[in-house]
């Protein structure tokens, strides 16, 4: 079944490593709907988090060919269930007269912060999951968003399941390496 | 422990250089080509031009044989063939730019064909990269779909090092092209040679030795196959397991078909052998993918040429796949048991778990598909210089103990069908990408790799304009290389297309050429024309007794096509005949 995967992707912090993943995907197809990167925990490395849609085989593909990049350490696929995930957004949404008070008063609901006003709008940011993100926004419109720029996704899970080392993508999951 | 001697061209890749001594001061150049002899380069193929004359000037004091070519691309293709002749990693040079971009297709055929290379870009002055400077292409990024890796390198110091690990990658794993780019101020600037001790990145981590549950799995399917199939590849033959795949096809008894780049994997005349499959595969082999319960993958992709239409592939067979490359397991074809490691490793696993086999009825089943009245009719073919009777004296005069490369179109197959291949090493051809004009810089690079070996090369007139300014490179480096020209005065393999699947519309395909035995004399070669089937012989042993670079025009019929042949997209049960010979038992 065609599903969004979230694969959250340690590399080693080379350049031009963002370019060679980008390019994987695009040459063998498979569809990125968003992709952040910055760094992880560990000093060299960053950790790139990719929602792909596609097939599980199709996933389970790209994770291999990601895993051929040099300077790929790790990739894990999140399952849904035991992954949180968080986006932000920000958006500048009029605001006058009597509707600003409607929209500080929504923002509060969402957990939003007010990050500048002008006399005519407000410009808010927030975040959470994607749902959240999306029933935030559907709100705001009301209110006319004059202005928006939202971040991809950033994920991590909750314990290590899910996570395909090397030796279990080696064996394709049959037997893991080690026994 | 005794100080190593450091003496040009030699100290380099040991260890334990005295700590106490001072290191040497070296230009990027000299540590490039110290850098390459270290890895074992002794031959590098390649063309000078602006952002790498620095490296050409440290060129003539290294120990390095420098081959110049006519052009960048067959430098690439060169060292290609060098490499599969020789299992060492190819190596080439060119400058930015253009020559780097000349290279692309070079690095895609390696790439294609899971070949060791390392090539050496030159690049634009650092101070003008990303300013458009005078012959300025990004390589790099160019080059990333192309290449296994590859490096910019920023720093003199990051030479050695970079080209200790690229030589590693190109070689190790799955091997495949490594190309470093190296700016013309790097090249000039001065540092410290210190030879690295080191290799390898923690990310980089090939699995070489299958796990043993998996092998395992592998040989219940072998003990409990009634009419099992081996399909070698290219696999075996990179990781030199020609050996110990014989003796695991002798032990188990199981017949062997080949892809085109598998054929060598075992003498093509061993009982066990049934020859090539895919889309210009023998009758009976193809009929037997069809009928096979069991196919085990050593070493090939599952290519579609090979393959033909997935749904029809192989329909009642479950599958074994033994692929160093984690990524080739399912990507095309539903894998039962995948076993993850280098050929070699697992066939010597293997032999350890499966027992002593022997599938008679299943041989003789297979037998039965022969095309005997098309063998027989092979014997005897009037007037024109046939392609098979080219292809057979050839083989039948070197004993099938020479290198044979070609290029690629109808010509290729027809070797390919009927050469009888005996070693991997020595069959050379373009598989993955079907490079025309690979078949004169192949027999170039093989000649260098193994110059204990005759050297054919069997092209097409359509290639061989593409690549012949080589026969330059072959004569000022007077290598004894023959070349038989498949003269059809077509492009052969398209033509066939148009012939078959359009309408027999024949759209820029005839092609026309020069007089090849006046051009190969003009180029100080010696030429030799072939207008009739008496005549294949003598001229065959003729090529093999003069020194120097000879080529034989053999003008054969114009229209034959290859057959059999699987239509594109077709199953490989789909096969079509020569409509001219009768088929038997159909
Ligand atoms: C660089 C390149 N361009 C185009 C093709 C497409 N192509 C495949 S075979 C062929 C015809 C080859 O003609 P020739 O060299 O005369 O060999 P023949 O098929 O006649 O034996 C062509 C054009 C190719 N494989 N490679
Ligand atoms: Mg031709």
């Amino acid at each position: 079944m065609q599903h969004a995967h979230t694969l959250s992707v340690l590399v080693e912090d080379q350049p031009g490593v963002l370019n060679r993943v980008v390019s994987l995907m695009r040459r063998r197809s498979f569809n990125i709907d968003s992709i952040t990167v910055g760094h992880s925990e560990q000093p060299g490395m960053s950790r790139m988090t990719l929602v792909v849609r596609g097939e599980d085989n199709e996933v389970e593909q790209a994770t291999k060919q990601l895993y051929k990049l040099l300077e790929v350490v790790k990739v894990t696929d999140l399952p849904e269930a035991d992954a949180i995930t968080r986006e932000m957004v920000m958006v500048k949404v009029a605001a006058k007269g009597q509707s600003r008070s409607e929209v500080l008063q929504l923002a509060q609901v969402y957990g939003a912060r007010v990050l500048d006003a002008t006399p005519t709008t407000l410009m808010i940011e927030a975040t959470g999951d994607e749902h959240q993100i999306d029933s935030f926004l559907t709100m705001m419109r009301v209110f006319g968003i004059r202005e928006m720029v939202r971040s991809g996704k950033i994920a991590m899970g909750r314990s290590s399941a899910g996570t395909r080392s090397r030796a279990d993508v080696s064996t394709n999951g049959v037997y893991a390496a080690a026994d | 422990m005794v100080t190593a001697q450091r003496s040009p061209g030699q100290a380099a890749g040991k260890s334990e250089a005295d700590p106490a001594a001072e290191p040497e001061i070296l230009t990027g150049s000299e540590i490039t080509c110290r850098s390459l002899e270290a890895a074992g380069a002794t031959t590098v193929f390649g063309y000078p031009g602006g952002a790498v004359i620095p490296l050409y000037d440290a060129l003539p004091s290294s120990n390095l044989h420098h081959v110049l070519v006519r052009f960048e691309q067959w430098a690439g293709l060169a060292a290609d063939a060098y490499a599969r002749a020789t299992g060492e990693v190819g190596v080439c040079i060119a400058t930015s730019g253009p020559g780097a971009t000349n290279l692309v297709t070079a690095l895609a055929n390696a790439q294609l064909d899971s070949v060791p290379m390392v090539a050496i870009t030159g690049q634009v002055t650092q101070a003008l990269i990303g300013r458009d400077g005078f012959q300025e292409v990004d390589i790099t990024g160019v080059s990333l779909p192309v290449t296994k890796h590859n490096y910019l390198v920023q720093r003199p110091e990051d030479i050695a090092p970079t080209i200790k690990e690229a030589f590693y990658l190109a070689k190790s794993g799955r091997p495949g092209p490594v190309l470093v780019d190296i700016p013309k101020n790097v090249f000039v600037a001065k540092t410290a040679y210190i030879p690295p001790t080191k290799v390898g990145r923690k990310s980089y981590q090939p699995t070489i030795t299958p796990n043993i549950r998996q092998v395992r799995l592998a040989a219940d399917e072998i003990a409990q196959a009634k009419k099992p199939l081996i399909m070698a590849g290219h696999g075996i033959i990179l990781s030199g397991a020609e050996a110990e795949f014989q003796q695991f096809a002798e032990h188990t008894g199981i017949p062997v078909i080949y892809t085109l780049l598998g054929l060598g994997a075992m003498p093509e005349m061993h009982p066990l052998s049934l020859g090539m499959m895919g889309m210009h595969g023998h009758r009976h082999v193809n009929r037997a993918l069809e009928e096979c319960d069991l196919l085990v993958n050593i070493g090939a992709r599952f290519d579609d040429r090979a393959t033909g239409r997935l749904n029809g592939f192989a329909p009642n067979a479950r599958v074994v796949h033994v692929d160093i490359d984690p990524a080739e397991i399912g990507k095309n074809v539903e894998t039962h048991v995948p076993v993850v490691g280098d050929a070699r490793e697992a066939l010597k696993m293997l032999l350890a778990e499966v027992g002593e086999g022997n599938h008679d009825a299943w041989m003789r089943w297979i037998d039965g598909q022969r095309n005997r009245v098309l063998e027989a009719a092979l014997e005897d073919r009037p007037e024109w210089p046939e392609p098979y009777s080219i292809v057979k004296a050839i083989a039948e005069a070197t004993d099938h103990e020479a290198i044979v490369t070609t290029d690629v179109g109808q010509h290729q197959m027809w070797a390919a069908q009927q050469f009888g291949v005996r070693y991997g090493t020595r069959w050379i051809t373009s598989g993955g990408l079907g490079t025309m004009g690979y078949g004169l810089p192949s027999a170039i690079g093989a000649k260098m790799g193994r110059p204990d070996l005759e050297v054919w090369t069997i092209v097409g007139d359509g290639g061989f304009q593409m690549s012949f300014n080589e026969l330059a490179t072959a004569v000022q480096e007077q290598l004894d290389i023959n070349v038989a020209i498949i003269n059809n005065g077509y492009l052969g393999m398209v033509r066939q297309w148009q012939d078959l699947f359009h309408n027999h519309n024949y759209s820029e395909v005839r092609i026309s050429a020069p007089d090849f035995v006046q051009l190969a004399e003009s180029f100080g070669a010696t030429g030799i024309r072939v207008t009739s089937d008496d005549e294949i012989r003598s001229a065959i042993e003729r090529a093999r007794s003069i020194k120097g670079p000879v080529v034989i025009d053999f003008v054969v019929e114009p229209e034959a096509n290859v057959y059999p042949m699987v239509p594109p997209g077709g199953s490989n049960s789909e096969m079509v005949h020569d409509p001219q010979t009768p088929q038997d038992q159909e």
